[in-house]
């Protein structure tokens, strides 16, 4: 399996899986990380503590447990 | 019926209430602010906005209440500000929702904007930014776009002020129409149970003032309050069973067991559908955008952190290197107006009061204005341009070994200009735990009105090449001990699970000069009025407090003793003792005396104790405390007749060192602790505050006394 916290910089991914439910789910979805959605993987903060990825012309950033929940495919 | 409808509907007729909606950042503050000329705080981060606020203004035949909501991405209630917004936007009487989105990005907005349409209420749609979106070659069919979503979609800029006009004539005309269903279309499946259930609905004869079709949709959506009205129902018995089938068929349909994420993907398909008929984009795919190429810089995993922290450090040397060069001025103003003031007052109680007490007291605090629109210029410049979100992406690694949230950092920096809105902005933190974790470490972040204390004693202790230095240094540290607190603190009261981070990090945008000129005017003037209200009554109370009681025995035994003396010098030695001993025996000299051995463990005499005591009320008291007990103790002199050459006469480095310290990181002001204790939920907590800072200053004062006593 991967996720989104094993993808590298400039990489292109598709979502597969939320593996989380409740709140952060929510929110997730709020801001268009929700199955099907293409992600980019733009940054790494030091110590890929956090990442910024682009989901449509949105720029969000995750820490990286959030990002580990977040079950991808490469495109 | 009739009766009915007025109860429910209290506005009068010529009046709409319209409540502004919409998601982060798409400019509602200041969309609001073009239309009615009003003057809300305006930034470039989620969270500016966090309780509602209402603007009045009259338009042609109508009266406008517009009510700007804090910003919500969805319809949830994740932090306390989208909980307002959901709040109100359901349980209180509106005419009309205008729901601002972004142009620049309307697939995502749109995602709010489907939850609205099945609100049954009347809707507008201000497409806010369509001059961004032009530079961007973004095109927008708003025409379309009204006849495919069934609500009036009217292109805006808050920016350049374009169809302000027509957006209230939309709304107006909006209002004067009868409510139109909006036209929000569902995959076949969902539609097909929403047609079974308002089937059900009619066959029934059910009355509600809300559509069958909508009651429909909210119940499949699982909304509580739909739930709760049917719930008492005797159609209730044969409603559920239908209902539970309908939502399994749609969650199958959605492969998930979560009827939200499958709404959401209902949601998401319809905007993609909405946006591939009405925009029309000729940007080329691969081109990177400014934001990213800004962004590969200021984000960069090595460089990003050091440039942050060049930022600061400029700021802090601007602050003092640029702030002192009007000071002579004003300081030598105050001087002059004083005297030429006091030339006037023949009476000398009355003269003392207003020369020492209230122009002394005011002039201290007025003193230091250019160092404060500095800071706040620079604070502003943060805020508006979109750079706090990249410093919450870059330090949330390092906040979080602290037990802090990347998000913290928002009302942390906030609080470098002023605890209150810090406070208030920590509402962004959707954990109570992690809220109350940032509020009580706001007070660490040195706010503007402490600046003067550390201007004047930076001033007073070290060259002018230096003092820039050392005020980055105070604030720096003050960070630094704030993060090592907030361990603490996360380790012993405020244990649990982190709160997820996940956070939209806005285009950069090229502040307007207006807003920053704005924010920066509107703030220096609330200095200032605090330094001609607030300041000046307690200038004058510690004016009174260091008059009295008059002790005529004293000053007849030395004045005989001065008239005696034949020299001039014993004379002036003579009649400075006599003002340090009048002072001594004072109300203010008994309390200071009082509360001395507590603080002498720290270096501080009497004076500086007093004036830590005041400074309870605010910090600016500090230093007119300061300014009225230097000039009034005789310590003042021909060779140094500033307060900053009195207090490096008067006051050892260590001990200079210790009541910075304690200035640091002591309780921030009154206004700041009512606002603290409101946003904390209890009164406890301010005790729990008090405490808690108390303690740290006095322990890390004595121990800077003591390190600095051995440097000097």
């Amino acid at each position: 399996m991967k996720t989104l916290l094993d993808c590298h910089k400039a990489c292109k991914v598709k979502v597969l899986k939320l593996n989380t439910s409740g709140d952060l789910k929510q929110r997730l979805i709020s801001f268009g990380i929700m199955k099907e959605a293409v992600l980019e993987v733009l940054e790494h903060a030091p110590a890929k503590s956090t990442i910024e990825v682009k989901v449509g012309k949105m720029r969000i950033a995750l820490r990286a447990q959030e990002a580990d929940l977040i079950e991808v495919e490469k495109i | 019926m009739n009766n009915l409808e007025i109860k429910a509907c209290p506005i009068i007729a010529n009046h709409i209430k319209v409540a502004l909606v919409g998601q982060p950042n798409v400019g509602k503050s200041m969309l609001i602010n073009s239309v009615s000329n009003a003057h809300l705080h305006v930034g470039n981060f989620s969270g500016v906005t966090v309780d509602k606020t209402e603007v009045l203004f009259d338009y042609k035949d109508y009266h406008y209440t517009v009510v700007d909501l804090p910003g919500t991405y969805a319809f949830t209630d994740y932090t306390i500000e989208e909980r307002v917004t959901h709040d109100y936007l359901c349980a209180e009487d509106y005419d009309i929702i205008i729901n601002v989105v972004d142009s620049t990005n309307l697939a995502k907005n749109l995602q709010l904007t489907s939850e609205l349409l099945t609100m049954s209420k009347k809707v507008v749609i201000a497409l806010n930014m369509s001059d961004e979106a032009r530079k961007e070659n973004i095109e927008i069919d708003a025409e379309y776009m009204s006849e495919l979503l069934g609500v009036p979609c009217i292109k805006v800029s808050a920016a350049t002020k374009e169809g302000i006009e027509e957006l209230i004539e939309a709304v107006s005309s909006k209002h004067e129409s009868e409510k139109k269903q909006p036209k929000l279309i569902f995959s076949e499946p969902v539609e097909e149970e929403i047609a079974q259930l308002v089937w059900y609905l009619d066959k029934h004869k059910f009355v509600s003032k809300n559509s069958y079709r909508n009651i429909a949709i909210n119940l499949l959506k699982g909304n509580k309050n739909t739930y709760a009205s049917l719930h008492d129902e005797p159609i209730w018995v044969e409603l559920q069973p239908i209902l539970i089938e309908a939502s399994r068929h749609i969650e199958l349909h959605h492969d998930t067991t979560d009827i939200k994420e499958a709404f959401a993907e209902e949601y998401a398909s319809f905007n993609r559908g909405i946006v591939a008929e009405v925009v029309k984009s000729k940007q080329v795919q691969e081109k990177k955008t400014m934001t990213e190429r800004i962004d590969n810089v200021l984000i960069h995993p090595v460089f990003g952190i050091p440039i942050f922290l060049f930022f600061m450090w400029t700021l802090f040397q601007l602050t003092f290197e640029i702030g002192a060069i009007p000071m002579e001025y004003i300081d030598a103003f105050f001087g002059w107006f004083g005297d030429t003031l006091g030339a006037t007052i023949a009476n000398e109680d009355i003269r003392s009061l207003v020369v020492d007490g209230i122009v002394g007291g005011v002039g201290a605090v007025v003193l230091f204005v250019p160092n404060i629109i500095i800071l706040f210029i620079g604070i502003a410049l943060l805020e508006s341009t979109g750079y706090m979100s990249r410093v919450a992406f870059l330090l949330d690694g390092f906040f979080h070994k602290f037990g802090l949230h990347g998000q913290s950092f928002i009302p942390l920096v906030t609080g470098f200009g002023c605890s209150i809105p810090a406070y208030m902005s920590a509402r962004i933190l959707k954990n109570d735990r992690d809220r109350l974790l940032t509020l009580f470490i706001i007070g660490f972040m040195s706010c503007g009105a402490r600046l003067p204390v550390y201007v004047l004693f930076a001033g007073a202790f070290f060259s002018p090449e230096m003092a820039g230095n050392i005020l980055f240094i105070i604030y720096i540290s003050g960070a630094l001990l704030g993060l090592a607190a907030a361990k603490v603190l996360k380790l012993t009261a405020f244990k649990g699970v982190d709160e997820p981070f996940v956070m939209e990090m806005p285009k950069y945008r090229l502040p307007s000069v207006k807003l920053i000129w704005h924010t920066v005017l509107t703030k220096t003037m609330m200095y200032l009025k605090k330094a001609g209200t607030f300041i000046a009554a307690a200038a004058m109370l510690v004016w009174f407090l260091s008059n009295y009681p008059h002790n005529l025995e004293l000053t007849k035994s030395y004045e005989t003793k001065i008239e005696i003396s034949q020299d001039s010098s014993v004379k002036i030695k003579l009649q400075h003792e006599l003002d340090e001993a009048l002072l001594e025996q004072s109300y203010l000299g008994t309390i200071g005396k009082f509360s001395e051995p507590l603080f002498a463990p720290l270096g501080f005499d009497w004076k500086m104790s007093v004036a830590l005591q005041t400074g309870l009320a605010a910090k600016e008291v500090v230093v007119s405390t300061l300014g009225v007990l230097y000039s009034l103790g005789g310590d003042v002199n021909e060779t140094s007749n500033s307060l900053m050459g009195a207090i490096s006469e008067n006051i050892s480095f260590a001990s200079a060192i210790a009541f910075i310290v304690v200035i640091m990181i002591y309780l921030p002001c009154l206004a700041a602790s009512v606002v603290f204790t409101r946003e904390a939920g209890h009164i406890k907590y301010f005790f729990y505050l008090f405490a808690f800072t108390s303690v740290v200053a006095y322990v890390m004062a004595f121990i800077a006394y003591n390190v600095a006593l051995l440097f000097s």
